[in-house]
């Protein structure tokens, strides 16, 4: 479990990609089908969370004295 | 005394002949910026030609301007070849230019092949160094100026594409001395300190001079080291810098890179929503299959009446008891059929049947006679007839 959260977006679209050929086009058992579709559907929960997840920032960096400091970035201006 | 005044015609032309005769006016160099740009409908060009404190005016006819390549305008810094003549209606004195071409252009230009061709055979355009921009970056560096249209214009097309995203600016100077230095400390100070999963480097439109910090060695090479992926964004399509050269991917714009950076939220969602969807088909599908070899099962004949092969090895057995008792009951009738013949056969063959016609048949104690001599005198003997016996005794 803790191995697959260190899966990025990316690799985690290309594992939901490969499982979901899997589950269409090889000759699997029922158990191992209802196994495929489990990992899958919550793969791309997973997916879901991550897009979800993310938060809007726009954010500015300022460098005072070689120590960087982040501000948040005022688009109006 | 005696005045004699000349008319201001005279003046003029006085004046223009000894421009006129002058070697150095009849073709001279000069450099300045153009104001006061005009392109007269007739194809003729006249401007004023002028740096901090001078102008002088001028004017390109329009057999002169066909060599042109490039449109001057108000601002451009020109270097001119032409002669110095005076116009006399109104008394003053231009440029008459039969060429022209932008100051600084040239050697900028020149300086620029040397670097691309230099930087290129070094490999830093080299397809194979170049880094894959990464699918869904969480966090955009952006390295261009903090005002201005481009900073605005990546933050609306990446917010558009993806309202949850993170750009982190680092604003640079993008043009004039020392912005290439300070985009070389900014790449580096991304790098070191791993402040973006992307970064994108950017600038406006601009003339050759303004993109110039992107042109510059030290940036090409700081693009080259980055461990970040760099987009780079300079200038309008038509513009083509070192940088973009060097950099992992050349988007034509700001916008373009923002659109290149950052996938569209909508698509990646779409896309998700299709692998639930095939998920959810294919295990139906599945399912539905083992359904109905499950039901093909139930229908056999097995299961759909279970005391057939009982039945039938019932039927079985009558057939074969059917077939034992037929058999039996015609032996039964061949055997009689036999014996009758037999029977019949054997009748003829009877002694008995002799009998009928008047013989009969001598025994004594039931052995046959055959012969006289076995007779004896007072022997009792049987005599058979056919109906019946008699007794007798040897006299």
């Amino acid at each position: 479990m803790s191995k697959k959260e260190e899966l990025n977006f990316e690799e985690l679209m290309i594992k939901l990609e490969d499982i979901t050929n899997r589950l269409e086009n090889e000759k699997l058992s029922l158990d191992e089908s209802v196994k495929l579709f489990e990992e899958g559907m919550e793969i791309s929960k997973e997916c879901n969370n991550k897009l979800e997840d993310a938060e809007k920032k726009i954010t500015i960096l300022i460098n005072e004295n070689n120590e960087i400091k982040e501000e948040d970035f005022n688009t109006e201006v | 005394m005696k005045i004699n005044p000349i008319t201001v015609t005279e003046l003029n032309m006085y004046v223009k002949d000894r421009v006129a005769e002058d070697e150095f006016l009849n073709s001279v160099l000069v450099k300045g910026e153009i104001s006061n740009f005009k392109h007269h409908y007739t194809g003729h060009m006249y401007f004023t030609l002028k740096d901090e404190n001078s102008l002088v005016k001028c004017v390109m006819f329009k057999s002169s301007t066909v060599t042109l390549n490039f449109a001057p305008k108000d601002g451009m810094k020109v270097i001119v070849l032409g002669s110095v003549g005076v116009y006399e209606r109104d008394g003053v004195y231009q440029i008459y230019c039969k060429a022209m071409q932008e100051d600084g252009m040239g050697s900028l230009y020149v300086a620029f092949e040397k670097l691309k061709a230099k930087l290129e055979a070094e490999g830093l355009f080299d397809e194979s160094h170049k880094k894959k921009i990464p699918f869904m970056p969480k966090i955009i560096g952006v390295l261009t100026s903090n005002t201005g249209a481009v900073i605005r214009d990546i933050i609306n097309v990446s917010t558009r594409r993806n309202p949850n995203v993170y750009i982190r600016l680092l604003p640079v100077p993008v043009q004039g001395e020392g912005a290439a230095e300070k985009i070389v400390k900014a790449i580096k100070l991304m790098n070191d300190k791993n402040l973006a999963d992307v970064i994108i480097l950017g600038r406006g439109g601009g003339s050759l001079e303004d993109l110039w910090p992107f042109n510059e060695e030290i940036v090409a090479r700081a693009i080259y080291e980055s461990n970040i992926p760099i987009i780079s964004a300079v200038g309008h399509e038509t513009d083509f810098t070192i940088a973009d050269f060097v950099a992992d991917l050349r988007a034509p714009t700001p916008s373009a890179a923002a659109e290149l950076a950052v996938t569209d939220i909508l698509d990646l969602e779409y896309n998700i929503n299709l692998f639930n969807r095939r998920l959810k088909m294919a295990l139906k599908r599945k399912t539905e299959i083992m359904r109905l070899r499950y039901e093909k099962c139930l229908n056999s004949k097995v299961y759909k009446e279970p005391l057939q092969r009982i039945n039938d090895a019932y039927l079985e057995i009558d057939k074969l008891m059917k077939s034992i008792e037929n058999s039996t009951i015609k032996k039964l009738k061949d055997s009689k059929i036999e014996a009758a013949k037999a029977i019949t056969k054997l009748d003829t063959l009877s002694p008995l049947k002799t009998l009928t016609r008047g013989f009969c048949l001598t025994e004594s104690n039931g052995n046959i006679i055959t012969k006289a001599q076995e007779l004896k005198k007072d022997m009792e003997i049987d005599l058979r007839f056919q109906d019946g016996t008699a007794k007798a005794k040897v006299i």
